[in-house]
């Protein structure tokens, strides 16, 4: 057990860059995918026919009550099957992220609709537009505007959570630096150089979010 | 692929008994959390609110704290981290003689963690009681305590009811992290038969299935203690 040194850091700083590197990937992939998921789930739910909103309830309270943990052991163990070959760690985390974080974003986007005035939509369609325009184009646009901070939130949450693909042995940021840290057996400084580098991406988000909010009350 | 079904996998012998343990183990870490969580949340919590400045800070640090590192590494730093800065005595103490140290690291890494979730619920509450209560109570001569004790408090502690329940939810879901450590609870136990069985699917479907029930019995218990604590003609019925 050698000590901690310019060589060292120098021989292991590619292998954790590239493990911070796949958690943002998975964290902006997985956004995307969840909120867009997501919209569609809160517009089916609050404007879709009786069944389908009831299938999308149940698809967001399902999921809101399973530990993330179990949905990507889920998705890793069912990807290889349901598609007869095998699919890397990478895309079977990316496809539960999304489906998981689609149930979260769409409870805040569903907040985020119900909190625009009706008489929005019924200008919009008063005005010749199709309720899917209506959402489209009015309703939805206002309602992004207005959660956008909850959103960001969520997904500083979401980037925290993406350590989770350690069960399933994905080098991301954390499994990078556990596999490191048990390597050469650094334990303590590897995992606290990797709590300092979560903290202040993740402090430094919170406060962009709480600026942000506070500069759309002043507007 | 050819995947071979069996549903008899979770209910035998001993695959069943191996899911009982992980739901006993699910339901020990959860709650010994939880009440960690509570204590130290609403403390936390109150500190936020209080007049005085250094205690708004440190409860303000606490949370950020808390909040900003991703709680499989708050339990990584409790297990391997924590007992090597310790004094020496102490150090000896946890990796020698303390019982089931996966088992209360867990407890302690998911308590705090939550706490600052609590934390920032309670600070919401009481700021939601509005300013008007609290000087009424200081104009009628009650102490800060009291203040805090009589009037604050019992009405904060029923806005915070409903939010708390979805915190109640997540330590149940964050438990499973304790797998992370070695400790086998309910998802660690599935994943368990998983490798011995290669029943996967039935496992996994059994553990997710007792998630969805502990769900539903905690969401109707705290239903049951909102109304049974409700405060008629002053909150929307329950």
């Amino acid at each position: 057990m050698g000590g901690i040194d310019a060589d060292l850091i120098a021989a292991v700083a590619p292998f954790l860059w590239d493990g911070l590197c796949t958690s943002l990937e998975l964290l902006v992939l997985a956004m995307a995918g969840g909120i867009s998921l997501g919209a569609i789930l809160a517009v089916i739910r609050i404007a879709g026919p009786k069944p389908l909103a009831a299938l999308a309830a149940t698809y967001v309270n399902g999921l809101r009550s399973i530990p993330l943990i179990m949905v990507i052991l889920w998705f890793y163990l069912l990807m290889p099957l349901a598609t007869g070959r095998p699919i890397g760690a990478f895309t079977s985390a990316l496809v539960a992220f999304t489906i998981f974080e689609a149930a979260y974003y769409s409870e805040i986007i569903r907040a985020g609709i119900q909190s625009i005035s009706k008489q929005q939509l019924a200008a919009a369609t008063a005005s010749g537009l199709s309720p899917l325009q209506a959402y489209r184009f009015v309703v939805l646009p206002q309602a992004f505007r207005n959660m956008t901070p909850i959103l960001l939130s969520q997904s500083i949450a979401l980037f925290q959570d993406t350590s989770l693909v350690y069960v399933v042995g994905l080098r991301d940021f954390m499994t990078a630096v556990s596999v490191t840290a048990n390597r050469e057996g650094h334990l303590v400084a590897f995992y606290l150089f990797a709590a300092l580098v979560y903290f202040v991406l993740c402090s430094t988000g919170a406060q962009s979010v709480q600026l942000l909010k506070k500069s759309m009350v002043s507007q | 692929m050819i995947y071979h079904w069996d549903w008899s996998v979770p209910i035998s012998a001993p695959y069943l008994g191996w899911l009982m343990s992980g739901l006993a183990w699910t339901l020990l870490v959860a709650g010994a959390a939880w009440v960690l969580a509570f204590i130290v949340g609403v403390g936390i919590g109150i500190l936020r609110t209080l007049p005085n400045r250094a205690a708004r800070r440190f409860g303000a640090l606490y949370v950020t704290i808390f909040r900003s590192i991703p709680l499989l590494l708050q339990l990584f730093l409790w297990y391997f981290v924590v007992p090597e800065l310790l004094p020496a005595s102490a150090a000896h103490w946890i990796k020698r003689d303390l019982p089931l140290p996966e088992y209360w690291t867990s407890v302690i890494g998911l308590g705090l963690f939550t706490a600052a979730r609590i934390a920032e619920q309670i600070r919401a509450g009481i700021e939601a009681v509005g300013r008007g209560q609290s000087m009424a109570a200081a104009a009628s001569g009650l102490t800060l305590l009291q203040s805090y004790r009589y009037v604050v408090l019992p009405v904060a502690a029923r806005y915070v009811l409903p939010p708390l329940t979805s915190e109640f939810l997540n330590v149940i879901k964050n438990s499973s992290l304790a797998l992370t450590i070695g400790l086998l609870e309910l998802t660690g136990q599935s994943r368990q038969i998983e490798g011995e069985t290669f029943h996967g699917i039935e496992a996994f479907t059994a553990a997710t299935l007792i998630y969805v029930v502990l769900t539903l019995a905690a969401i109707a218990a705290m239903r049951a203690l909102e109304r049974v604590v409700a405060i008629p003609g002053v909150m929307a019925r329950v």
